[in-house]
C-alpha cells in the first residue's frame, strides 16, 4: 500500500514539475511574430557575428568566412 | 527501492505521460460536432445540411493561410451554393483577423473561434488545416497545410467527387 502511494505521489510530482510545454499549431502566434525571427535584422546579425568570431577566434563555425582575426 | 518497484514506477509514469499527451484529433470518417455549441464569433450559415463544407482553420500570422485564401475564395465562387467554405479564424486578437481580412478581402464565411474551443476539438496538425465534409457533416478529406496549385487541384478533384 505504501509503495502504491509512493508511486502515485512520485508520478504526480514528476508530471507537475516537468518544464515542457506542448505548443499547439494554433497557439504559435507569438512564436510566429516577426520579432522572433533570428534574421529580422541582417545588419545586427552581421555585427554580432563579427564580435563573436573576433572574440572566440572561431570564425566559420556558423558559416562565416575569415581567419578569426576580426579584421574582415 | 527494489527493481520491481522501479519497473512499476516507470510503467506508471509512462502511462500517465501517455494519458496527458493523448490527442483526440478530428479525422477522416469523423462527424464534425454541432458548430452552434462553440460560441463562434460571426454568423454561421443557416443550414449546412446537404452541402459540402470546407472548414478551414487559419490565422493571420500564418503565411500559407494568406496564400490559401484566394484559392478558397475561387472555390466558393466556382461552386456557389453547393459548397460552403467556412474559414475559422483562431487568432487571439480580433484586431489581427480584421487587419488580415482588410488586406485579403474574400467572399467566404469567416467566423472566429475566439475561445479556441472548436480548434481544440478538431486539433489541426498544421496551420492552415482544412476539413472537407460531405452533406452529412462527415469528414471526407483532410488537408494539412497549403501547397499551392497541388492543393488547389486536390480540392477541386475532391469536391467534384463529392458532388457526383
Amino acid at each position: 500500500m505504501k509503495h502504491k502511494a509512493f508511486l502515485l505521489l512520485a508520478s504526480a510530482l514528476l508530471i507537475s514539475v516537468t518544464g515542457c510545454a506542448n505548443v499547439k499549431p494554433w497557439q504559435r502566434e507569438t512564436l510566429a511574430d516577426y520579432t522572433m525571427r533570428a534574421d529580422r535584422d541582417p545588419l545586427g546579425v552581421a555585427q554580432a557575428e563579427h564580435i563573436w568570431f573576433s572574440r572566440e577566434e572561431a570564425s566559420g563555425g556558423r558559416g562565416v568566412g575569415g581567419g578569426g582575426c576580426g579584421c574582415n | 527501492m527494489n527493481t520491481s518497484l522501479l519497473k512499476k514506477f516507470a510503467v506508471a509514469t509512462l502511462l500517465a505521460g501517455t494519458f496527458f499527451t493523448a490527442q483526440a484529433a478530428l479525422k477522416v470518417g469523423d462527424t464534425l460536432p454541432d458548430l452552434a455549441s462553440f460560441k463562434l464569433v460571426g454568423k454561421l450559415p443557416d443550414s449546412l445540411k446537404g452541402k459540402i463544407v470546407i472548414v478551414d482553420f487559419w490565422a493571420s500570422w500564418c503565411l500559407p493561410c494568406a496564400k490559401s485564401f484566394p484559392v478558397l475564395d475561387e472555390l466558393q465562387k466556382k461552386y456557389g451554393d453547393r459548397v460552403v467554405v467556412l474559414a475559422v479564424n483562431v487568432d487571439e486578437k480580433a484586431a489581427n483577423m480584421d487587419k488580415f481580412l482588410a488586406k485579403h478581402p474574400v467572399s467566404l464565411t469567416v467566423v472566429r473561434d475566439a475561445e479556441q474551443k472548436l480548434v481544440a476539438v478538431a486539433e489541426p496538425a498544421t496551420m492552415p488545416t482544412s476539413f472537407i465534409l460531405d452533406g452529412e457533416g462527415k469528414v471526407r478529406f483532410l488537408h494539412n497545410g497549403f501547397h499551392g496549385e497541388d492543393t488547389r487541384k486536390e480540392y477541386i478533384t475532391e469536391i467534384d467527387s463529392l458532388l457526383k
